[in-house]
């Protein structure tokens, strides 16, 4: 059993949850994630690490409420206890001095991107990062992201906050104005899909995160399969992390829409059952 | 071998066994019928998941026991993988004294009740039986009594806990919790081991519980024996992928002297072919997962499947066949098989190829998917198959599939299962730099000691075999328990 130690609410739909997991605090680096499950009922749903503390035992995810299993998650409160916690998964980010480098985050994509963004600079890159959602409440771990940046650009499509206009603007800006030597896109696939595209005009080496559906985490079932390359590969042991040029984005959105029907159908019933408690 | 027939012989002299062969003349043994499983109507079993098979009664048990020669070269135990004292166990039962049959069993068997229900008995045991080798007559039903036994033991509430060796504190680690594992687990608990079993997912028992339905081996049977080994005082640590949570590196320095590796076949094989990740189209250890693992198919759990009414899946074994017979108990109207081979060939266990012909499946063999077609929403709509002949016999000794060009054709399908096979899971070995691997990624081992080139480290089962059987894999664990148990003293007495 893994206990929740802490909880903040950067919106009513996003929140950093802290967790007791010594084992997993101990192992895990940047690019790993969790799977959890939350009760015997529950669905394995898989977690990027945003951050642990190996000396207090606790790692860090960021959550974005999109269905029934982040739904029950958020709703969960300091000191409920999650019943299955298993990782660290795939395999860590890679790691160098590339120079300079453009971190183009959106929504809860920028969670997967903190410790990506804190090992880079470790690794003495210039990075430049770019925070991007729809409105100014979106706009999450901003304190955080700036301490390990160089640079933080923030994007919103309404103006709210920062510069009005989609995150592919702001890496735009960037490039033109100088000389970047490796991307990292993380987000909803729309947008690393078009991120990628626009650093593909560069020719700047781009890695992207992706995020299919789940169930395992350890190669068993291939639920998350994708073709990289023309190849199908298995997103939980053969990444997340992959050069964006070689993922076949169309097959991989139809995929995460596999269940789109049944997931709407449960989290509708979900609100139901809430409401009626309420 | 050599012990093992003279353990077999031995056994046979005993007073009550000589009485007892006595007691009916061989002509009478071998005019009896061979008994019948009772079983679950076909049409009604297609709609609900609960077992199939409904087991023997004990009159049923006894009266085929009878049929058993007590032959002096019993055949029949040299086709058992670890060698179990087949007649001793059926006459034990012939003498109604059928706890008695279920120890019998356990000296060499450590999960009988699994056993009796999936192993290929018409291959092992019941092919070498001297009814089915020179009478030309059905065999004794070896894995409908073991099965008897079995559950005879576990129904009495009188399931006997082994004996344990004296506590000697000695850590080891069993690294997966399928057949192999436990078996290992359980006579390293017997020695007297401290042991600690490490499994990734969030339930015990490996393929027997997320694999292979309910229908045909149920949850609680597994759980029952890995309850009992809790009380023999074996540890199990869920949600813990070595290699991974810990390294073994860690788990050395934790005070583990010795490891059991037994992680599986769990890397499922996709053909390749076009539109194969179009949505509706499955590993077979996906869509059983969902079903069985985390019950997708319950109204009140949060694991969606998609359940179709045209349901093809791809293969001719254990797995294609639990996959085609779950999409018929989902609601499919049409489930079929699509093999390449002929109905003969298909590697499945013969009684579940039977049971699935009885629940409406529809085989299509000698036919072999080559593409596959998707609606706007990118499901799959259509597959197109292309007609197999059978050409030479290939390595396997099977006659070489041969497709017939210009025979393709297309059938409406909304879902498919791909159970063409599964590779060795790769999470231990890329852990692990030194160790000696096989080209088909499966760790080298001795075959007597199953200690791997890294001389902590002990291997089984699908890891070390490829894909193979419950029984293999069991029979490894025990020979790699036997294994440690020497490394283990030989390192203390130095
Ligand atoms: C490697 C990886 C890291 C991730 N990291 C984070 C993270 O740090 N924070 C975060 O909020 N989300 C993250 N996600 C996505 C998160 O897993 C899904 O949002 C979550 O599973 C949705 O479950 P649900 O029941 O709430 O929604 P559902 O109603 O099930 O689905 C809503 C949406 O989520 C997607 N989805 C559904 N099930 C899964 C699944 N098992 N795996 C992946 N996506 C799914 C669907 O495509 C759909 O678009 C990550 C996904 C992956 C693969
Ligand atoms: C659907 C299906 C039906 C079958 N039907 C039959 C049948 O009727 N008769 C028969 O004899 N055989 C059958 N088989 C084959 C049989 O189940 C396998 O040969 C047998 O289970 C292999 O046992 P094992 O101990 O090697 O591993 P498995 O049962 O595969 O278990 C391995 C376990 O190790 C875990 N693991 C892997 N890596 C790690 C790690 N690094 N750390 C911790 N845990 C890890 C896995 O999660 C898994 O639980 C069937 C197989 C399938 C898939
Ligand atoms: S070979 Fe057949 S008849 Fe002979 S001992 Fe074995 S089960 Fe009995
Ligand atoms: S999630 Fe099952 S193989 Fe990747």
């Amino acid at each position: 059993m893994n206990k929740i130690i802490e909880m903040e609410f950067f919106s009513e739909n996003v929140a950093k949850i802290i967790l007791e997991a010594p084992d997993i605090a101990k192992s895990r680096k940047a690019g790993h994630f969790v799977i959890i499950r939350m009760d015997e009922k529950g669905e394995r749903i898989p977690l990027t690490i945003a951050d642990g503390d190996p000396e207090k035992g606790t790692i860090t995810l960021v959550v974005q409420k999109v269905g029934v299993s982040s739904a029950k998650l958020l709703a969960k409160k300091v000191g409920d206890e999650i019943l299955d916690v298993v990782g660290p998964l795939g395999h860590a980010t890679h790691i160098e001095n590339y120079g300079t480098v453009l971190c183009a985050g959106g929504g809860v994509g920028v969670a997967p991107m903190m410790p990506i963004v804190k090992a880079l600079k470790e690794a003495g890159n210039k990075v430049i990062t770019v925070l991007a959602g729809r409105t100014k409440e979106l706009i999450i771990l901003e304190d955080e992201m700036r301490a390990y940046s160089d640079e933080v650009m923030i994007m919103t499509d309404d103006g709210s906050y920062g510069k009005k206009g989609l995150v592919t603007a702001g890496m735009e800006d960037v490039i033109q104005r100088e000389k970047v030597n490796k991307a990292f896109v993380i987000g909803p696939a729309i947008m690393m899909k078009f991120g990628s595209l626009t650093t593909k005009k560069y020719n700047i080496p781009t890695d992207v995160s992706l995020n299919t559906i789940m169930v395992d985490g350890t190669g068993m079932c291939g639920a998350c399969r994708v073709s990289i390359g023309g190849k199908t590969k298995f997103v939980c042991v053969d990444g997340p992390e992959f050069d964006a040029f070689e993922v076949n984005w169309d097959e991989m959105m139809t995929r995460m829409g596999a269940y789109k029907t049944e997931e709407h159908a449960a989290y509708e019933k979900y609100l139901q059952t809430v409401e009626k408690k309420a | 071998m050599e012990n093992i027939a003279e353990y077999i012989k031995e056994g046979r002299k005993e007073a009550w066994r000589a009485e007892l062969r006595k007691s009916m003349k061989p002509k009478e043994r071998t005019s009896l019928e061979r008994v019948q499983m009772r079983e679950q109507d076909g049409e009604e079993r297609s709609h609900n998941s609960m077992e199939v098979n409904l087991g023997l009664t004990e009159q049923m048990a006894v009266a085929e026991s009878h049929r058993c020669l007590d032959c002096p070269q019993p055949t029949c135990t040299i086709g058992c993988p670890v060698g179990i004292n087949i007649p001793k166990f059926i006459k034990k039962i012939e003498a109604q004294d059928f706890l008695g049959a279920a120890a019998a069993i356990k000296e060499t068997n450590a999960l009988p009740a699994v056993c009796g229900r999936v192993c290929p008995q018409e291959k092992q045991c019941e092919l070498n039986c001297f009814y089915t080798q020179k009478l030309n007559l059905p065999p004794i039903a070896i894995g409908h009594l073991e099965r008897f036994a079995a559950d005879y033991e576990r129904n009495s509430g009188k399931m006997a806990i082994p004996e344990i060796s004296e506590s000697n504190g000695i850590k080891v680690a069993v690294v997966g919790s399928g057949p192999s594992g436990l078996a290992a687990a359980g006579d390293l608990a017997k020695f007297g081991y401290d042991v600690t079993v490490f499994e990734a997912l969030h339930e015990i028992g490996g393929v027997l519980k997320y694999g292979i339905p309910e229908f045909r081996l149920p949850n609680d049977i597994v759980d029952v024996e890995i309850e009992n080994m809790r009380k023999m005082g074996v540890k199990f640590l869920t949600d813990f992928i070595v290699g991974k949570t810990a390294s073994f590196e860690d788990l050395r320095e934790q005070g583990f002297k010795a490891f059991f590796v037994g992680s599986g076949a769990g890397l499922p094989r996709f053909m390749n072919i076009p539109g194969e990740n179009y949505n509706g189209i499955f590993s077979s250890n996906e869509y059983l997962t969902r079903v069985n693992l985390m019950k997708a198919a319950h109204e009140d759990y949060d694991t969606p499947v998609l359940s179709g009414k045209n349901v093809a899946v791809v293969g001719g074994g254990n797995t294609a066949m639990d996959s085609v017979r779950t999409a018929k108990r989902l609601g499919a109207d049409r489930a079929m098989i699509i093999y390449r081979r002929s109905l003969e060939e298909m590697p499945a266990r013969k009684e579940e190829v039977h049971h699935a012909q009885a629940e409406g499946i529809e085989f299509m063999n000698l036919h072999n998917p080559v593409e596959y077609f998707a609606d706007e929403n990118g499901r799959v709509n259509k597959m197109r198959v292309q007609k197999m002949e059978l050409g030479e016999p290939d390595a396997s000794g099977r006659r070489r599939p041969i497709p017939i060009e210009g025979s393709e054709f297309d059938i409406d399908v909304d879902t498919v299962v791909v159970a063409v096979g599964v590779s060795p899971n790769p999470i231990v070995p890329s852990s692990l730099k030194d160790l000696k691997m096989s080209d088909w990624g499966t760790i080298i081992v001795d075959k007597e000691t199953m200690q791997s080139s890294i001389p902590d480290i002990f291997a089984g089962g699908d890891i070390v075999r490829g894909g193979a059987t419950v029984i293999l894999a069991m029979g490894d664990g025990r020979k790699a328990a036997v294994g440690i148990h020497n490394y283990i003293q030989e390192k203390v007495a130095k």
